[in-house]
């Protein structure tokens, strides 16, 4: 039943993936020549201007390009043109310095929240506001104050990264079942081995959902941040190839931040797992 | 009197001032007759240099033009040139000029650019080898805007850049940003932009009838902003009433236009042909209709690094300078374009960028425009250039008070310094670093600025 239910899914999906592409392949089909040009006129001019090529590329156009990409993902052409492998290395390179960094504060931040009601209190307002504040409204602050585009980019992620860890942490460390703390209470356990021993395996799952939260948004950030600053990283690829209003380049780099995305996610998912507890 | 000359030519004309007297210099009045110029490029770089050496000793031979084209007239150039080499040296000069004069602080240089044709001497500088030619190794680094830029080279993460001609001006004046002493040692383009409009206003072409029209530029402290706000306000149309004047990064301002967002923008090249190409507007005008060989973008360095590195400095100045003076030849625009067009330097259609640099290109409207002048290049920082942004800057509201003309532009549009970069070089620049020159027919005086402002009917009330 199950395998069936999975086997149909699949058909779904691949009807309807099908469905997309033959409309995109339609809607951006050219129009044929749009105006009278004379020949010295016409190859001075675009595609979209003689063969009334629509401005977006067809699925066709992006295919045969990411095949050319895939070919080869890692020459160096100079500082500034680098293969799609590279660039996404550059990445989820700052991504993870970030986030790592990010990891390192929140946790053992969220753990004070969680198990002292006063600093809960008292740190409250400070996380409302700080959290909902845009990535990106961050950036020209933390260019003009840090002065180093590349750790910019790193601290953005990292502000934006905390939050999301930070609450999940305090929430799942402040809901740890009271009948578990009064047990290891009454055997004498001391604060910091109560804290490893029992609150940790308790919060862990929400933790790691938090955790999985925030790579999220750091992926999510981390294009629009080297889009700003510019240099290496596919956020710098977008935006040399929006530069160029090369759009296939950029649907490209839109479907592979897509996959790498999902696969990020994908990994922090197998950790909740793994640390999920039956009650 | 162009930059690029040739001290061996005896019929050179000696004073400024062409025989029709519709131009300022026979040079331009033999270019305005003949769509490219007439220069021949050297062959290789080493006759180049010597070419240079025996240049600059001609003229110290006989620094009074007069002697000299009547000695050239009565032995010949070549024969001058054998004679001279029989004193000088030039053989060896051309080696000790080549590797240049002091020794280098600072080798491996980071140069930041943003990617349009005003950037090609910067950028045509990295895989032309006029930088290894220095003895310089530059790393030159596409950057996403000219904000990002200004942030950059203040955090020195950049040891020169690519700015707009008022962005240093603005930059050590403090306006946007805080206050760091800037310097403009070379201007990188003259020239080089243009009002394009889309393709549903291609009946008016009266900007009168421009009311409530949006119109983009790229950034508040250009000459792309100060060119259009002039060339509304002597049509009758106030920029900051009459119609919108957008912020707007170049590559949106084609999709904008394509969208139907903006009615049109002035840009700088290969972002109009851009537009063209694509087939989404038309070239209303080029900008060099409004001031011919008026300053586009600037190379900019901080006071900073010259004083640590002055060596390091002259160096990139004489490559900058000898780039530009390469990229003032005609006859090299098309390698040029080919050049700068892979993805590493500006990722663009070769055909787009060759039509902004050849200026041969397509208007939008079905016919085949010619312009050799369209982009140019010369490298010479007229303080009289900063002075009338200045003014600019003070008509429309950026600086508020009084400005002390002389004394701003003298300390950022490095003039003397450059005219000792180029003497090196054996070229010849001009005596004054003030010039009046004409925009839109209106004289600008750089000793009067006062009175220029004055004379604007409309501008920003104070």
């Amino acid at each position: 039943m199950t395998k069936s239910l999975r086997f149909r899914a699949a058909v779904v999906s691949i009807a309807i993936l099908c469905a997309f592409i033959g409309t995109w392949h339609l809607a951006t089909r050219g129009t044929g020549s749009v105006a009278a040009m004379t020949p010295e006129y016409a190859k001075l001019m675009g595609l979209t201007a003689t063969a009334g090529k629509s401005a977006m590329p067809g699925p066709l156009d992006v295919g045969a390009k990411l095949w050319e990409h895939l070919k080869r993902p890692f020459y160096d052409n100079g500082p500034n043109d680098k293969g799609l492998g590279i660039q996404l290395a550059y990445s989820i390179g700052r991504v993870g310095l970030g986030y790592l960094l990010a990891v390192a504060i929140a946790i053992p931040l969220g753990f004070l929240i969680g198990m002292s009601p006063l600093m809960n209190k008292a740190l409250d307002p400070f996380i409302q506001v700080l959290k909902p504040i845009s990535p990106l409204a961050w950036m020209p602050l933390a260019l003009y104050t840090i002065k180093d585009s590349g750790l910019s980019a790193i601290f953005v992620i990292f502000i934006c990264s905390i939050w999301p860890m930070l609450l999940n942490t305090a929430f799942g460390v402040a809901a740890v079942r009271k009948e578990w703390i009064n047990v290891a209470r009454t055997l004498e356990v001391g604060t910091l081995r109560r804290a490893f021993t029992v609150i940790l395996p308790a919060a862990a799952p929400t933790i790691l959902t938090g955790m999985r939260i925030s790579i999220g948004i750091a992926w999510l950030v981390i294009v629009a941040a080297e889009m700003l600053v510019g240099g290496t990283g596919i956020g710098y690829f977008v935006w040399n190839e929006w530069n160029n209003l090369s759009i296939t380049n950029v649907i490209i780099a839109i479907l592979l931040i897509g996959v790498v995305g999902m696969l990020l996610d994908q990994v922090l998912a197998r950790f909740t797992r793994m640390v999920t507890f039956p009650e | 009197m162009s930059t690029f000359d040739n001290p061996f030519d005896p019929a050179r004309r000696l004073r400024s001032g062409c025989s029709c007297g519709q131009h300022a210099s026979a040079s331009e009045h033999d270019a305005s007759l003949q769509p490219a110029m007439q220069c021949v490029a050297p062959e290789s770089e080493a006759q180049r240099y010597e070419g240079v050496v025996a240049s600059a000793v001609m003229r110290a031979v006989f620094p009074k033009e007069v002697a000299r084209r009547a000695f050239l007239k009565s032995v010949g150039a070549s024969s001058a040139l054998a004679v001279l080499s029989q004193f000088f040296p030039i053989k060896t000069a051309t080696e000790v000029f080549a590797q240049g004069v002091g020794k280098l602080e600072k080798t491996d240089l980071k140069v930041g650019f943003i990617p349009i044709t005003c950037a090609t001497p910067i950028i045509m500088a990295h895989p032309l080898g006029f930088y290894t030619k220095q003895g310089l190794n530059v790393d030159v680094v596409k950057t996403a805007g000219w904000a990002v830029i200004r942030d950059k080279a203040i955090n020195k993460e950049y040891d020169a850049a690519h700015m707009l001609a008022p962005m240093p001006i603005a930059i050590s004046l403090g306006l946007g940003s805080t206050p760091i002493p800037f310097t403009v040692p070379a201007i990188e383009n003259i020239n080089g932009q243009g009002i394009t409009l889309a393709m549903k206003h291609k009946d008016k072409r009266d900007p009168k009838d421009w009311k409530g029209f949006k119109l983009a530029i790229p950034f508040d402290y250009s000459m792309h902003n100060y060119l259009l706000r002039y060339y509304l306000a002597e049509h009758g149309i106030d920029p900051d009433t009459d119609v919108q004047l957008r912020s707007v990064p170049p590559p949106e301002m084609v999709a904008n236009l394509r969208a139907d967002n903006i009615d049109g923008f002035l840009a700088p090249d290969n972002i109009c042909q851009r537009a063209i190409y694509d087939g989404v507007g038309f070239m209303h005008i080029l900008s060099k209709e409004i001031w011919d060989g008026h300053p586009c973008c600037s190379f900019a360095a901080s006071k900073e690094f010259i004083t640590t590195s002055p060596n390091s400095f002259a160096a990139l100045t004489r490559a900058i300078v000898d780039a530009t003076a390469y990229a003032s030849k005609a006859e090299n625009r098309k390698s040029i374009a080919e050049a700068i067009a892979p993805a590493n330097y500006l990722n663009a259609p070769p055909v787009v960028l060759e039509q902004a640099l050849t200026g041969t290109y397509a208007d939008g409207l079905g016919n085949i425009k010619t312009d050799a002048k369209r982009v140019d290049f010369d490298p010479f920082p007229w303080q009289s250039f900063a002075v009338w942004m200045m003014t600019q800057m003070q008509r429309w509201g950026q600086i508020k008070g009084d400005v002390d003309y002389k004394g701003v532009a003298e300390q950022i549009y490095l003039a003397a310094d450059t005219a000792k970069v180029m003497k090196e070089m054996g070229l010849t620049p001009p005596a004054s670093s003030y010039k009046s020159f004409q925009v839109m027919g209106k004289t600008f005086d750089p000793a009067k600025p006062a009175e220029y402002l004055a004379s604007f009917k409309i501008k920003k009330a104070t």
